[in-house]
């Protein structure tokens, strides 16, 4: 856990002002990711950002061509024409409306969507399946690692370099996402608005907790310099401010943190409420609320990381589908096939990826859901070999354990 | 000191809500008889019911509610026939932000803020949720030890609902825990769970009162049928746990079942508005095979004779035991222990007063060491009992609780909060509480000796390095903000 890695990086910061300075004492240890290359100045970031309920992959990029769809998805079913048309992203796929920046993104061939993708759980509990999703092992268990984290541990160190938090990863929220946690360090932040606690205070609680309690002594300290680093003038949560509104500003504090030359390279983040059990809305409603959120910060990542832009991959996933047919109550069940997308400029996009089951009824899994035809496993290890350089052997063994069947997805990024 | 102190702070900390400050003498109690300080709750007839003049139930809370509703509509009919004769003011308190969405967790269910109200018109659904809350909060810091509050958290957040869901759902979210959990802590699991999943809140919560048996006459009239959601959790979340041996056939099956479960609503047709009602024409007919039996269509007694069974069910044992021992003792509780509550659990038809005696009779619930963290809840209750200040208003609690990731009564998902050390003991949580001490101690610290407060707080079980920070604090309000934050106040 996040705790251990830093009690063994014993120092004795004397005060909170000494740890926000770029924290020389945690520095020692600290290596820049070798991935970051000087040579030609490029200097990727992952964003991971995990959408908890399971998304409607259906609802988000309807495949309008396939003759059964729009029976399937009876008055929710998303329409190339009207007022809410969808948008044909080729011939065959079109994005929900509500997404224009995503639409405009997959237009500049910055963004792209895999298709009929799931998890290799097959079963319809959310919580197993976002253990699944966010462990990165091939079934749900008592797992405490994700497999962000166990990527990051994996990288190859490089040069030495001052500050820690490069070579964290960002868990952004009041909690860390399992998909984040493990030996590798982490730092965390989520805005917040409260009076601040004075620095000499929390040094000396720090200081006990050093003697007393290492794991809290790590969590206060990284609480404490993280939420500092993030802090702008418009950071904090107003009054008003809708969903969507509270998604933007999410993403908005996590760019600012990772668009700095010591900032983190690699974040997690969730989204709750994709569960759309009833009324889930079609080109309008709940869903399309929701996606707008997404949307919207999806482009506050593009604006906020500026130049690093270009060296980006923001994966979007989440832990299994939706059913094909709608409920009796307008909305959708557990399901199994769904989509993730990708965005950022180091994203070879433009294009929606799918091996495309149709949707007919003996083609449905179990006769219900869209049958996944891609491994998500095979679409992020592909992310994580061509954009972070790990190899096929580290990510077939330890970033997403016995999975060496499932073969790495060529041509993502780059 | 005499007596045991380290088992004091167990059965403080760990059992209850905290030590109070002032003469309540708990410590020294505790101190001397940590077994009986703790049961001494248990022996009380009736500990676990909230009864409060002016808390009404959830009936009547519907009513107000449509009430309410129809005034709302009554007056932007008005706006929209001219203009206001006073322009409405904007008496709606901001709530919608500060206190009941957190900050940081997205929750798009949550209740949009009504955009134009009659002038003066004071939101009854906040109201309601405000007085529910204060009163459970008032109980919490005031109760002796706090063990049976400790149990109706633990059960409300099992059988959770969220307030975000929302109106009923805000409306009934404190009416819920008082009728369908309050009653049982101390009850048969079985009683409960037949309470909870009858309750209009749990069924508005998870949509049963929309689902439909496809060949039932409603389902047929209105060409709607099932929907799963509450089915599903009854068995993944509230019984059988995940893994219990359950099949999607079953969730299924056990949805149509239910079908019909649902609550009258402001015509009345099927019952008094807001009360539990088995709409007939909305029921699948036939019989339905579920776990390996059939159910024969008996109306309403086909589910309940299901729940019957789910509740008695070896899976939910097993999931009830883990889940207890993990909540009480340790992330990883000991094996021994767990096989044991299960047992009692298991023996005694799910007899909950018997499951809590067997944990506070074993020796293991005293002798794990104290590594789990306070949630935000417990955290802020022992800060309230610890300086004996009741709140009047709740809104600084909730406002804390949503800070903390803890938001009251309106937990992400249906599987409630976390439970473990990795959800509380988070680098940004573990800031927010520590600005949260501070801004609690710049209020009150130089009322109180911080010093007086330690023995109070943990006596001789205090290290001596928490004594002595406390005693080199540069001020008083320093040195009560570092006790609150101390481990021997975080920890249980």
């Amino acid at each position: 856990m996040t705790m251990d890695c830093c009690e063994s990086r014993t120092s004795s910061a004397p005060s909170r002002r000494a740890l926000l300075l770029g924290g020389a004492s945690f520095a020692a240890s600290a290596y820049l990711p070798k991935f970051a290359r000087a040579a030609d100045g490029r200097d990727p970031r992952l964003v991971v950002v995990i959408l908890r309920g399971a998304l409607d992959g259906l609802a988000t990029v309807a495949p309008i061509g396939d003759p059964d769809y729009a029976g399937l998805h009876g008055p929710i079913a998303l329409s190339p024409a009207g007022p809410h048309a969808a948008v044909m992203l080729d011939s065959f796929f079109a994005l929900h409306p509500s997404m224009p920046e995503f639409a405009r993104m997959v237009r500049e061939n910055h963004a792209a969507v895999i298709h009929a993708v799931a998890t290799p759980y097959r079963d319809r509990s959310h919580f197993d399946g976002q253990d699944v999703l966010e462990s990165g092992y091939a079934g749900p268990g008592r797992v405490q690692s994700g497999w962000l984290n166990r990527a990051l541990e994996a990288l190859p160190k490089g040069e030495q370099v001052k500050g820690e938090r490069v070579t964290s990863g960002l868990a952004i929220g009041p909690t860390t996402p399992l998909v984040l946690r493990g030996a590798a360090p982490t730092v965390a932040w989520a805005p917040a608005a409260l009076p601040q606690a004075a620095d000499d205070t929390a040094a000396r609680l720090i200081d006990l907790y050093r003697h007393r309690d290492p794991a809290l002594a790590a969590a206060l300290s990284q609480g404490l310099q993280l939420d500092k680093a993030a802090q702008g003038d418009d950071m904090k949560p107003k009054p008003g401010t809708n969903n969507a509104g509270a998604m933007k500003l999410v993403a908005r504090g996590a760019a600012k943190l990772m668009s700095a030359d010591d900032g983190p390279r690699i974040a997690a983040l969730a989204f709750d409420g994709w569960d759309t059990h009833a009324n889930e809305g079609g080109p309008v409603g709940r869903l399309a609320t929701l996606l707008s959120g997404l949307d919207g910060a999806l482009a506050e990542f593009e604006t906020g990381l500026g130049e690093r832009w270009r060296d980006t991959v923001v994966v979007v996933a989440t832990e299994f589908g939706r059913t094909a047919r709608i409920n009796g109550t307008d909305g959708t069940d557990h399901g199994t096939g769904t989509v993730a997308l990708l965005a950022g400029g180091a994203v070879n996009g433009g294009r929606v990826i799918a091996d495309w089951p149709g949707l007919k009824p003996a083609s449905l899994y179990e006769g219900r859901d869209l049958a996944p035809t891609t491994d998500l496993r095979a679409v992020i290890k592909g992310v994580l070999h061509d954009h972070l350089g790990l190899s096929e052997r580290v990510l077939a063994e330890t970033v997403f354990p016995e999975s060496a069947g499932v073969k790495v997805m060529q041509g993502l990024v780059g | 000191m005499a007596g045991d102190s380290q088992a004091a702070l167990v059965a403080l900390n760990r059992f209850g809500l905290g030590a109070r400050g002032g003469a309540s003498g708990d410590f020294v109690n505790a101190a001397s008889d940590p077994r009986g300080f703790v049961k001494a709750e248990l022996d009380r007839p009736n500990s676990g019911l909230l009864e409060v003049p002016g808390l009404q139930s959830t009936p009547a809370l519907a009513q107000a509610m449509f009430a309410y509703q129809d005034e709302i509509k009554r007056f932007r009919d008005s706006l929209a026939k001219g203009p206001p004769a006073i322009s409405p003011m904007d008496s709606t308190p901001s709530w919608d932000m500060d206190a009941s969405n957190p900050a940081m967790t997205v929750q798009p269910d949550a209740p949009k803020q009504q955009a134009v109200n009659p002038p003066g018109s004071l939101n009854v659904i906040q109201r309601t949720f405000d007085a529910e809350a204060l009163a459970r909060i008032q109980r919490a810091v005031i109760a002796d030890c706090g063990f049976t509050e400790r149990l109706v958290v633990f059960w409300s957040n099992h059988f959770c609902i969220s307030a975000n869901k929302g109106e009923p759902a805000r409306m009934w979210a404190g009416s819920f825990e008082r009728e369908a959990i309050r009653p049982y802590v101390l009850g048969r699991f079985g009683d409960m769970l037949k309470a909870v999943e009858q309750h209009p809140a749990m069924l508005f919560f998870l949509d049963n009162q929309q689902s439909l048996g496809p060949e039932s006459r409603a389902g047929e009239i209105r060409k709607r049928g099932l929907n799963e959601n509450l089915a599903r959790e009854i068995m993944e979340l509230h019984t059988l746990g995940v893994g219990g041996g359950y099949s999607q056939d079953d969730v299924t099956s056990l949805a149509r079942i239910i079908t019909g479960w649902t609550y009258a609503g402001r015509q009345g047709q099927l019952g008094t508005p807001g009360t539990f009602a088995f709409n007939a024409n909305a029921h699948q007919p036939g019989a339905q095979r579920l776990l390996g039996k059939t159910y024969e269509n008996t109306g309403v007694a086909q589910g309940e004779a299901a729940l019957a069974d789910l509740a008695r069910h070896p899976s939910t044992a097993t999931f009830i035991a883990a889940k207890f021992a993990r909540h009480f003792v340790a992330d990883d509780p000991p094996p021994a222990l767990v096989a044991r509550l299960r047992d009692v659990f298991d023996k005694s038809d799910g007899d909950l007063r018997a499951l809590a005696s067997a944990l506070l009779d074993s020796d293991e619930a005293w002798q794990t060491p104290m590594t789990k963290m306070r949630s935000p809840y417990e955290f802020l209750v022992a800060i309230g009992r610890l300086l004996g200040r009741a709140p009047e208003d709740p809104s600084r609690t909730l406002g804390g609780l949503n800070l903390l990731g803890q938001p009251l009564w309106s937990p992400a998902g249906p599987n409630g909060f976390p439970d473990s050390n990795a959800a509380w003991a988070a680098p940004e949580g573990m800031k927010l509480r520590l600005d949260i001490s501070a801004r609690v101690a710049s209020r009150i610290g130089e009322n109180v000796d911080p010093r007086d407060l330690l023995e109070m707080v943990a006596a001789d079980a205090a290290s001596t390095e928490t004594r002595r920070t406390i005693e080199r604090a540069e001020s008083r309000q320093q040195a009560l903000a570092l006790l609150l934050m101390s481990p021997e106040f975080q920890r249980r």
